[in-house]
């Protein structure tokens, strides 16, 4: 394929971002990822130019960091969380089911290219358990069952939308220009918080507990002003 | 006990994300008043309401701010560190999902009050969503003012970079976060010098959890005796709980410091029908594990630590009787294994080690000198790891053991698990199927 310039501009964009260029490395390595869905011999090597350094140095960064795939990712990277609570809950089952589902095993594609499988380590999203993420969007409470269709709409095009995240599944590349700090404008999709996320504070309302009013009478987080506005 | 609900207060509204949403509740008012203020007092204010670090060590917040010389000729940087990564722990990321504004409103104020004119925040890059809606907050801070130059009409200047990592757990941990966001490889430094000297680029640097930081604006407006009038005595303060596992109702509390995790399941439904709790961890996994005899202890830092645990991230992952001790041993221990950044030798070598042992005892071909040599592994790498992550990857094996040794010789003269995986999960069918007697 190969980087263009407007890659080698994009990266000039996130090194003046920091005050030190350096700095600007990991997104960087983002950005080889949304252009190449991997980190190619050549990105290294436009990291390595930018930054003043040796590929040496770029790839020993690069290959710290389990973000970064040394073979191309599918065009939905999955997910499945094994650790300890995703794992006792569910994600063990799902893992092995989607393996036997999909033919292929750990950090490995599918051969048309679209699905690559890996586990994961936990993903902040416990009280979702067992959670898929695909393309580091959110997909809770799965079992197998929905494991498989959720990569059965992957790999004919169709994916279902994430639960906590944007209205539709972005693809791998896309996700990655988002990490390396190119904002896609789809902040506004999707919802606020997953069910879960809400227990306590509607537990607080229906038994009519409030955080004590601060000095001025106003309780935290009350609605103020109506307008939505300032003053 | 009563709920307290201040950072998940506005959580229930659908744009709860947006400026407006955040300022129709009262967003950036706590700004507004904080920069009426002087930075000092800011962080006397801090200091006096007794806020201690929400990402797990507990540490005082004002008095890390503290720390940052003054009138020296340094540039000054705020870090937030929103690596949220430890296992269990699931409060930020549905924080700055549901309310991200809290967060920069916060990383606004502390940064008037340490005097930096440049802020990171880095966020692991595994929570796209999370990502975009941090970096709309602080596009959008920047157009009303928040952010940017002469802010709120003052002479400040602040500049906030929304900065995402790339996969490594060792990157909570913030001198390797610092090394991360320098560009490197996510590795500890040793210390002293500590951050607060010679932090990012070798200059006074605050490294603060998003939880801390975004408590800030609350005490800014409620007050030092307002947030100290919840909690206990010295842990102060409204905080996030997390409730997961084999519970009936996961998903975040927000309550006072010292309530209980029989409150918190009582209240929430408690565990799942025709199961009991056999053990949680209080804080992480990094925390050492409790059992049902623990349901009494205060959440607090006092509370927990005299009950042989850490309070941690206040992630209380529940598991029933269906759940293996040595299974989830093994699981959190091949995650320390898979994690540890190499630098040290304990650590490195010893998380290696001790999966192999751990594995052959869930086969059912360990030994009890196995038990003995897990132990005396972990007594070599508590307290001489570079970092904390040698020390937490040895809570759940010498808890495991204090607790359920039984459970690890059960696998031995049965020559395998006993336990059923199946009847662990969340689709079991049959409620009871594969529970040992």
């Amino acid at each position: 394929m190969g980087l263009s310039e407007k890659t080698r501009e994009e990266a000039r964009q996130i090194m003046a971002r920091y005050p030190k260029k350096r700095s600007a490395l990991l997104p960087m390595l983002h950005l080889v990822q949304s252009e190449e869905g991997y980190v190619t011999p050549e990105g290294i090597a436009l990291c390595a130019e930018e930054l003043d350094l040796t590929k040496a140095e770029v790839g020993a960064v690069a290959t710290f960091y389990t973000m970064y795939r040394r073979k191309p990712a599918g065009t939905y990277h999955v997910g499945v969380c094994t650790n300890t609570l995703c794992a006792v809950l569910g994600g063990d089952a799902i893992l092995d089911s989607l393996k036997e589902h999909l033919g292929v095993g750990h950090n490995e594609t599918t051969e048309d290219g679209t699905v690559s499988l890996e586990h994961i380590e936990c993903n902040a999203a416990c009280d979702f358990a067992p959670v898929v993420m695909v393309n580091w969007e959110f997909y809770d409470n799965q079992t197998p069952a929905t494991a498989r269709e959720l990569v059965d709409g992957c790999r004919s095009g169709n994916p279902p939308a994430p639960t906590r995240g944007a209205s539709s599944l972005c693809t791998f590349k896309e996700m990655s220009r988002v990490l390396a700090g190119f904002p896609d404008g789809r902040a506004g999709e999707g919802v606020q918080a997953g069910p879960p996320t809400l227990v306590g504070l509607q537990l607080a309302q229906q038994r009519g507990d409030n955080a004590p009013a601060y000095p001025d009478g106003t309780v935290p987080g009350a609605v103020v002003d109506k307008s939505g506005g300032e003053q | 006990m009563t709920f307290t609900p201040v950072l998940s207060a506005g959580w229930g509204d659908a744009d709860s994300f947006t400026l407006d949403g955040y300022t129709r509740r009262g967003g950036y008012a706590g700004l507004t008043k904080a920069l009426t203020m002087e930075p000092d007092a800011l962080i006397a204010l801090v200091k006096e309401s007794g806020l201690r670090g929400r990402g797990g060590a507990g540490f005082p917040t004002g008095m890390k701010w503290g720390f940052i010389p003054q009138g020296d000729d340094k540039p000054h940087y705020l870090v937030v560190n929103a690596d949220e990564s430890e296992p269990g722990t699931c409060k930020d990321t549905p924080l700055m999902l549901a309310n991200p504004h809290v967060l920069v409103e916060g990383v606004a104020i502390a940064s008037y009050a340490i005097r930096a004119s440049h802020a990171f925040i880095y966020i692991r890059g595994e929570v796209t969503h999370v990502v975009r809606r941090l970096q709309q907050a602080v596009l959008d801070a920047y157009a009303a003012g928040h952010l940017g130059t002469n802010i709120g009409g003052k002479d400040y200047d602040l500049d906030v970079v929304v900065h995402a990592g790339a996969g490594a757990y060792i990157c909570g941990e913030e001198t390797a976060l610092l090394d991360s966001l320098e560009g490197y490889r996510g590795q500890p430094r040793l210390r002293p010098p500590f951050p607060a000297t010679h932090g990012l680029y070798g200059s006074p640097t605050v490294i603060n959890n998003v939880e801390s930081i975004a408590s800030v604006p609350s005490i800014v407006l409620g007050g030092a005796e307002w947030f100290a009038s919840m909690g206990t005595e010295k842990s102060k303060g409204y905080t996030l709980y997390s409730l997961s596992g084999h519970v009936k109702n996961p998903g975040q509390f927000e309550a006072p410091l010292g309530i209980t995790l029989r409150q918190l399941l009582d209240l929430s439904g408690g565990m799942r029908d025709g199961h009991t709790l056999k053990f949680w961890t209080p804080g992480g996994s990094s925390t050492p594990i409790l059992t049902d005899e623990h349901l009494d202890v205060p959440l607090d830092y006092e509370g927990v630590g005299a009950a042989g645990s850490m309070l941690g991230t206040k992630a209380l992952q529940c598991f029933d009787d269906t759940t293996c001790i040595v299974r989830a041993v093994l699981r959190w221990t091949e995650f320390y294994a898979h994690e540890s950044c190499g630098k040290c030798t304990p650590c490195r070598e010893g998380t290696y080690w001790m999966v192999q042992i751990l594995q052959r005892l869930e086969a059912g071909t360990g030994t009890e000198e196995d038990l003995t040599t897990l132990l005396d592994t972990c007594d070599n790498i508590f307290g001489r790891s570079f970092c904390a992550l040698g020390d937490g990857a040895t809570s759940p094996i010498v808890s495991g053991i204090q607790y359920f040794r039984d459970e690890f010789i059960a696998h031995m003269t049965g020559k395998g698990c006993p336990f059923d995986p199946v009847a662990s999960t969340v689709f079991a069918t049959a409620p009871n199927a594969g529970a040992p007697a």
